[in-house]
């Protein structure tokens, strides 16, 4: 099936097995591995992606279900040689250890400020309607879909926070 | 065959002129990392478009397949090929040998009709797309007779077995002297499976070209999978080209091939193309190796001053059928405290389930979960701190050896543990602090794990622009591997970071024996720097030989390395112009290191205090961390950033180990319950708060040349059993059984009225 995405501000055009989903679709048809595969039941969130500006697990998602859609990716983060900020801090703050996760990580922390500046409430916020503080546990609860087995939380909480400043 | 001796001498490392070693540098392969352009095993890119292949495995614990109805896979859109034991190519036979040097036997798959273990590899399927691949897995029918399977661990205890080739350890005479000792404490323990979960499921990419296969796979020891994949194959292992070059965690788990590496080797030869293979998570579980669950049965026996008089740690475990794996949950017991009598022992239980194996701290990370608790009970019993406790029974030499211990800073550990945790804020009386619905609690435990150095080789080549490649068939399994190396390498050269690269992960490259057991940083890195002293001796060989360099004439042993220079007083020139001039085409050396003849003189560990906090919540029985602090003695540090994520993920799985992480068997199938993410629970980012670790200052001149210890495991050694500590400090509640979920908390609570 045939299927036009933007991947990374390029358009892509592709011509899908309707069960090949968009982790597999940027893994093994677009050459952008970045995405990892941990578990593919998004359970892990290795596979974090960004669609019209929103994460998703890219493993729960059929390709041929983004048409038209924007996809950005680890690979489309940093501006040629300089890091996105979150990829510098990773670096800095030793947030990864083997690195599997760390794309999903990255990605899952870039939509998690873009919800948090727009207002979305999460477990962890006190007022559903008012303006969200960001603290530490805000941060924990909103990466909690990211598992990261090398156990790095520490290192990834000093990286995101060292981007997102000090707790409001 | 050098002495420890030798090592105490000054080197370029110890003596740390550009202050290389122990920097917080970033890791050397973290920029591939963040922007996903390291390549993991499954996302090499092959020769040619690869076809994919999905595994099928069984479904029984135990029997024989009576029938596989493979027609409708075959027929199914874009199948290549479905094997099963009747038409797998040949391989040799499981446990062969064709060179006795192999340092693993073969290890074929789909070997034969027999079932040994649920979620064995029964078919396998090849086809142009993974879609069609995983849509004619579907379509394979197995028909089974089933054998009467032994699956249930706790229903056979009384089957355990000594190991082979070992006995129980008596030191003293144990039975008299717990019997005589004043204060006791006789408690039964138990750590039940755990599953490693690593992020990246084992997967493989192969390829061959002509009689010579290459494969890129997930595996922690380089040369053991090239071995076992040779062997299996039945070539010489010159022809079997293997590169591991970033692996998405191990923990032990990937210390040994696994089918998915035989399959795509054997499919690529039979296609004539590259072949990929992975495992899917829920694969793994079975597939690969677990931790097995283990039973310890602790007595402790003290004077009323808490003084050990009798200790005894029991163990039983499990293992595959035909294995002989031993989680030595009592090894550790051997070196820590102090007791004139003492009994120690493990006995093996034979089990119809997937193969037990090694996992992160195998031996001590199940095994501290029991004495590091006794040690609480007995500090209770006997009205004395639990880091009191500790200190009077710190040996003055090996508890059970008698040997003088190379270095030993576990007094120092919990003593700066004590003041930084703010352990003097603990109420020793349980369930005296309340917050909210929270009862609050703080435990402690301490930590041992033991270090080892292997041998190992390394190379290193200077090129005419003065950089220098070290290569080393080594893994980085997240360790920082790569990162400790080039330190090293550049401390030892005096050259800049920027002007060192490091290659690892290739059975081409001088073989080091992998990451595992935490000697990796010691025992690849002590080969790096051997073979950065063969290079500093080479080069200046060639400089005071060479009539056009400054140099020249001096006494080569004189000359020192800084800066990138070469340098004798006032003449100078840099390694570049010198390799340029005089070996335009480089310089390449080996070296090694290996075991100094006397370094088991020596009782030598690592060492480390955990403190924890936690609530229980008196409602629901949740137990949930609020602070953990560690503190680590385990040599000199290479790298602060690296050792430090090294401990404090350690100490995370610890928090799993006593809060989340269980398998159990289903009794019907041999199955593990929990067979995902979503029901095997590793700690997520929110259950981890405020945790962080330190080093001590610390160096081991009977370790190695540069005195440095392994960190990798030292930091879940212990980690569990403080939180354990803590949860009874909080709510009184003494539980034994790992994991200390909400049910069983909420029993005990209840059980006290709370």
């Amino acid at each position: 099936m045939k299927t036009t995405m933007t991947v990374n501000g390029q358009v892509r055009s592709l011509d899908l097995d309707t069960r090949t989903t968009l982790l597999d679709a940027l893994r093994e048809h677009l050459d952008l591995k970045g995405s990892k595969k941990g578990c593919d039941q998004g359970q892990c969130g290795a596979c974090t992606v960004l669609v019209n500006g929103t994460r998703i697990n890219a493993c729960l998602s059929l390709a041929v279900m983004h048409d038209g859609d924007e996809i950005l990716t680890i690979e489309g983060l940093a501006d040629g040689e300089n890091l996105h900020p979150l990829q510098q801090a990773f670096l800095t703050e030793d947030a990864f250890q083997c690195g599997y996760c760390t794309p999903g990580q990255i990605c899952s922390a870039v939509g998690m400020l873009q919800e948090v500046a727009a207002g979305l409430p999460s477990q962890e916020t006190e007022s559903l309607t008012g303006p969200i503080s960001l603290t530490d546990a805000e941060i924990r609860e909103r990466l909690s879909g990211n598992i990261c087995r090398c156990s790095a939380y520490p290192q990834i909480l000093a990286a995101v926070r060292r981007v997102a400043g000090a707790t409001q | 065959m050098s002495s420890v001796k030798d090592w105490a001498a000054p080197n370029p490392i110890t003596e740390n002129r550009s202050g290389l070693i122990g920097k917080s540098v970033d890791r050397y392969e973290g920029r591939l990392k963040v922007t996903g352009t390291a390549p993991y095993a499954y996302e090499v890119e092959p020769p040619a478009p690869p076809a994919y292949g999905q595994m099928v495995t069984a479904t029984i614990a135990r029997g024989r397949i009576t029938h596989i109805e493979t027609q409708a896979a075959e027929q199914s859109p874009g199948v290549l090929a479905v094997w099963t034991h009747l038409n797998v190519p040949p391989q040799a036979r499981r446990g062969e040998r064709l060179n006795p040097r192999s340092q693993r036997p073969a290890n074929p798959a789909l070997a034969s009709d027999r079932v040994e273990f649920y979620g064995q590899t029964v078919a396998f399927i090849l086809a142009d797309t993974l879609e069609n691949a995983r849509a004619a897995a579907e379509k394979v029918e197995i028909t089974y007779a089933a054998e009467t399977a032994v699956v249930d661990f706790l229903a056979s205890l009384d089957q355990g077995e000594l190991p082979p080739g070992e006995e129980d350890v008596h030191i003293g005479d144990f039975p008299k002297a717990f019997a005589a000792s004043q204060v006791t404490v006789d408690e039964t323990y138990f750590s039940p499976i755990q599953n490693h979960v690593q992020m990246e499921p084992c997967a493989t990419t192969a390829w061959w070209d002509g009689d010579k296969v290459t494969v890129h796979t997930s595996i922690q020891m380089v040369k053991g999978g090239q071995h076992a994949l040779a062997e299996t194959l039945a070539i010489p292992s010159d022809r079997v080209h293997l590169i591991t070059r970033y692996i998405g965690g191990g923990f032990g788990g990937k210390g040994q091939a696994y089918d998915d590496l035989t399959l795509a080797a054997l499919a690529a030869r039979a296609v004539g193309r590259p072949v990929k293979v992975a495992y899917t998570r829920q694969q793994m579980f079975h597939g690969t190796i677990h931790r097995p669950a283990v039973q310890m049965r602790v007595r402790l026996g003290a004077n009323a001053d808490g003084r050990l008089n009798a200790f005894a740690l029991e163990a039983i475990t499990h293992c595959a059928r035909h294995a002989t794996f031993t989680e030595h949950a009592a090894n550790f017991s051997r070196n820590l405290y102090a007791a004139p009598n003492r009994l120690t022992g493990h006995r093996l239980v034979r089990m119809d389930i997937p193969h037990a194996g090694a996992m992160r701290a195998p031996g001590e990370a199940p095994g501290m979960l029991s004495l590091e608790c006794a040690m609480d009970e007995l500090a209770e019993k006997l009205g004395l701190d639990p880091i009191e406790l500790r200190l009077r029974n710190e040996p003055d030499v090996d508890p059970e050896t008698g040997k003088p211990f190379s270095v030993r800073q576990l007094e120092q550990c919990l003593h700066e543990g004590s003041q930084r945790f703010g352990w003097s804020r603990r109420n020793p009386k349980p369930g005296q602090v309340r917050d909210g619905r929270w009862l609050v609690g703080m435990g402690m435990a301490a930590a041992i794990r033991g270090n080892f150095l292997l041998p190992a080789k390394a190379g290193l080549r200077i090129t005419a622009d003065g950089v220098l490649t070290l290569t080393q068939g080594m893994t980085d399994i997240g360790t920082g591997t790569y990162t400790i190396l080039a330190q090293i390498t550049a401390e030892t050269l005096g050259v800049p970071l920027e002007q060192v690269r490091v290659e690892l992960g290739d059975s081409d490259m001088p073989p080091a024996p992998g990451s595992g057991g935490q000697f990796g940083a010691a025992t690849a890195g002590s080969a790096a720097y051997e073979t950065g002293m063969v290079m500093r001796r080479t080069l200046a060989d060639l400089a005071t030989g060479d009539p056009r360099s400054p140099l020249y004439g001096a006494d080569p042993t004189l000359v020192s390395f800084a800066n990138g220079n070469i340098a004798l007083d006032n003449q100078t020139e840099t390694l570049a112009a010198l390799v340029a001039r005089s070996q335009p085409e480089g310089v390449y050396v080996e070296g090694s290191i290996s075991p100094a003849a006397d370094a088991r003189d020596y009782s030598q560990h690592t060492y480390g205090a955990h403190f924890a906090e936690v609530g229980v919540d008196v409602v629901t029985g949740e137990v949930r961390m609020r602070k953990m602090f560690g503190v680590f003695a385990a040599g000199r540090i290479l790298n602060g950033k690296t050792a430090r994520s090294q401990v404090t993920g350690g100490m995370i799985w610890g928090v799993g180990t006593a809060l989340t992480e269980a398998n159990t068997i289903d009794p019907r199938f041999g199955s593990f319950a929990n067979q995902d993410l979503g029901t095997y629970l590793v700690p997520v980012h929110a259950d981890i708060v405020d945790l962080d670790a330190i080093f001590l200052d610390e160096a081991d001149d009977k370790a190695n040349p540069m005195g440095i210890k392994g960190v990798g495991e030292l930091g879940i050694c212990g980690a569990g059993a403080a939180v354990a500590n803590a949860i009874y400090n909080a709510c009184g509640v003494r539980l034994r059984d790992y994991p200390m979920t909400p049910d069983k908390v909420l029993e005990g609570l209840m059980a006290k009225g709370l």
